[in-house]
């Protein structure tokens, strides 16, 4: 421990962090500068001893690398996922020979009727989930830390307009303005058509609707940031808004922006796949988990084809609230139980 | 020692009525009269001790020297220029003039941030260029608190309370400020470490000719430090005079009152303060409707009916010399046996 000169009782360093055992100054050398541990690098610390979280995230980066390297996958253990396997169909009851179709070719086995392989559809499906919600979230987490910060910094009437516009945001009925929306939309709009439309489309209704649940918290966030007496200071030393708001504020909003944001997105996934059930989101043929689902519906007595993109929704979904949980309680201790 | 006369700051008549809206419409209610109309100077190099119950406006008192809050009525003359309705475009040089200590080491340091960013942050906000570069400015600035320079990379998180506070002492040290306002600095702090940060706060006096104001909630706090006290309650200054002046003869029984909740550590004289110990009963009125007259009249034993029609103005009273200013129509006087208690309310 290097001690510095008029050294005092109060100095030298703190107890070490209880929660990550560390000494802090551990390794520092003399007449070195000592590194000192960030919030974010403790609480990485803590969120890799927590099991369940590094699962769920584990999990996470799995699905990610699959929807990213969807085609190579396919390629190496599926079929297309659009091609018929119709000789795997037995012609009477329209399941598959065998009960599911199951082989070294199809792992998961092949849809009823026009026996696509189900395994290709989901690896593509996951594609199609991740991107919507991934864009949907990005976008409420772009409007709503925007228009959160703006109304607990500056108070007064902007607040209560943005705090207002909020509460509308989550009264609407969302389904039924989709539902009526789809059926509005052309083939052909804004530059796009076919899937790229669908899915712009359900990046912005999911992104633009969910805005609020994140306002809501950068807002209060904001609110309680503006009390603390670090703002008084640099107010004090002449620092102007921008300067507040992006140096001193900003860096302590991202953590729970990134918390509320992983929770947001198994919220839109499934938006997604109940939009895609509903015959209103993603259109066949092309594969996405709600579509595939609501196929399955037709085929009810066909357990497997129900079983995988289901699976696939629910695993997901759990898989990043458990990841996100365990980032709330590394990132904000104190808020744990 | 102050230098009477050359005053570093001058406050007259300064207000802070904070309004209270209702409704959608936000129509003022009312307002909380925080700050009510107080006059005082702040000598070049001198000390002011500010003293109140919790609630009284110090804080306020203390946001509105140093504009963080902008004055309702009054003035505020730094250095000869008033200051007291500047924008904040007007204030920003000026503010390397005066700078603020806060109470709560935990609130005044941003935790994602390292030491060296939180000390250097004026010279980057001031664009003020370092002879040898900031980083070798935050170094000194930590040496000259007592923190080993080598921390300049460690987080506030990772150090104590003391040593928090010696952080943000050595961030307003940074732009060398004419006016410190400390707010309460070691109100936070354990007992046996407050000492400590109080004499880094003579010693830097002491070197950079520094003039402070120093806020506390009780009298023994600042008898060390002051040169001088100035006594508030409930948005007035009721009584202010030199320190040794204040403490062996206090004229408003207000301040009576005060000084006998202080320990005595002369047992000499623990005995006749005892019997001389006024306790103050009964809650302070609230700032948004105070009482008329003189604010302390539901609280006092010498009220009178005058003290509910006519406010006391701050004058010197009896043969006080003209420095020791008192806001009371029947000021204590030397040797005077005091009540041993305040009455519980009366009605306002
Ligand atoms: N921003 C504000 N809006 C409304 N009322 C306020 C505001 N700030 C302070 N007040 C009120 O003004 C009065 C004085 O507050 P102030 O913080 O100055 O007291 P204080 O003497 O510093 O007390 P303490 O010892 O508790 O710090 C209190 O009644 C408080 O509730
Ligand atoms: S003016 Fe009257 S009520 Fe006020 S302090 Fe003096 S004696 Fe008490
Ligand atoms: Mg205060």
């Amino acid at each position: 421990m290097v001690v510095g000169p008029g050294t005092v009782s109060d100095q030298g360093p703190i107890a070490p962090d209880p929660a990550t055992g560390a000494d802090p100054a551990k390794g520092a050398a003399p007449g070195k500068a000592i590194e000192g541990r960030s919030l974010s690098r403790i609480a990485w610390t803590r969120l890799k001893r927590d099991r369940v979280a590094m699962g769920g995230g584990l999990v996470v980066g799995f699905l990610i690398l699959v929807a990213v390297f969807a085609p190579w996958i396919v390629d190496l253990l599926g079929a297309p996922p659009n091609q018929f396997h119709q000789d795997l169909i037995d012609v009477n009851t329209l399941a598959p020979k065998g009960g599911t179709g199951i082989s070294g070719d199809h792992l998961f086995g092949v849809e009823p009727q026009n026996g696509r392989d189900i395994f290709s559809r989901v690896v593509y499906g996951a594609r199609i989930s991740l991107l919507i919600a991934f864009l949907a979230t990005l976008l409420s987490v772009l409007i709503g830390s925007t228009l959160g910060v703006i109304a607990g910094y500056f108070g007064g009437w902007v607040d209560s307009l943005i705090s207002r516009a909020m509460d509308v945001f989550l009264a609407f009925p969302l389904l039924v303005f989709s539902i009526a929306l789809a059926g509005v939309i052309p083939d052909t709009a804004f530059g796009l058509s076919g899937d790229a439309l669908r899915i712009a489309l359900l990046i912005f209704i999911i992104g633009f609707f969910s805005w609020p649940y994140i306002g809501r918290i950068v807002r209060g966030q904001t609110l309680s940031l503006r009390e603390r007496e670090f703002v008084d200071a640099a107010r004090s030393l002449g620092a102007r808004g921008p300067y507040i708001i992006f140096k001193e504020m900003l860096p302590n909003l991202v953590a729970p922006i990134l918390v509320y944001a992983t929770l947001l997105i198994p919220t839109n996934i499934l938006f997604e796949a109940a939009l895609s059930f509903l015959g209103v989101g993603i259109r066949p043929p092309t594969a996405s988990w709600g579509g595939m689902l609501s196929e399955a519906a037709r085929f009810y007595t066909i357990w497997h084809f129900m079983f995988f993109p289901g699976m696939a929704i629910f695993i997901t979904v759990l898989a990043f609230n458990l990841f996100g949980d365990g980032l709330r309680d590394a990132l904000d201790p104190k808020g744990r139980r | 020692m102050s230098e009477q006369g050359d005053a570093l700051l001058k406050v007259r008549g300064l207000e802070k009525h904070f309004p209270i809206t209702k409704g959608v419409l936000r129509r003022q209610v009312g307002a909380v009269r925080a700050v009510d109309g107080i006059d005082f100077e702040v000598y070049r190099g001198e000390t002011l001790g500010l003293v109140g119950e919790s609630g009284c406006g110090k804080s306020t008192t203390g946001k509105l020297l140093t504009r963080l809050i902008e004055p309702t009525g009054g003035s505020i003359e730094l250095d000869g220029r008033d200051i007291a309705h500047l924008r904040q475009g007007q204030l920003r040089p000026l503010r390397r003039d005066m700078q603020m200590i806060f109470q709560d080491p935990f609130s005044s340091l941003n935790p994602r941030h390292t030491v060296g960013t939180i000390v250097g942050a004026p010279f980057r906000i001031q664009n003020v260029k370092t002879e040898h570069g900031v980083k070798r400015a935050v170094q000194d600035l930590l040496k000259l608190v007592g923190l080993n320079p080598e921390h300049y990379n460690r987080y506030p998180h990772e150090f104590s309370g003391g040593q928090r506070q010696r952080i943000g002492i050595a961030r307003t040290l940074a732009l060398r400020p004419k006016l410190i306002v400390a707010d309460e600095p070691v109100s936070a702090l354990d007992v046996s470490i407050q000492a400590q940060v109080v004499n880094l706060l003579e010693d830097l006096q002491n070197e950079f000719g520094l003039t402070y104001v120093f806020i506390a909630h009780d009298l023994s706090v600042v008898r060390h430090i002051s040169d001088r006290v100035a006594v508030m309650y409930l948005g007035k200054v009721v009584e202010i005079a030199d320190r040794e002046t204040l403490y062996a003869n206090p004229r408003h029984p207000y301040t009576v009152a005060l000084l006998s909740a202080v320990p005595v550590p002369d047992p000499a004289r623990r005995d006749r303060a005892q019997r001389n110990r006024v306790l103050l009963t009964g809650d302070v009125p609230s700032p948004i409707n105070p009482p008329s007259g003189c604010r302390f009249r539901t609280r006092c034993w010498k009220a009178q009916e005058i003290c509910a029609t006519e406010e006391p103005p701050l004058v010197p009273r009896l043969d006080d010399p003209a420095s020791h200013q008192t806001a009371c129509h029947f000021p204590v006087v030397e040797g005077e046996e005091v009540a041993g208690r305040t009455p519980a309310t009366t009605s306002a």
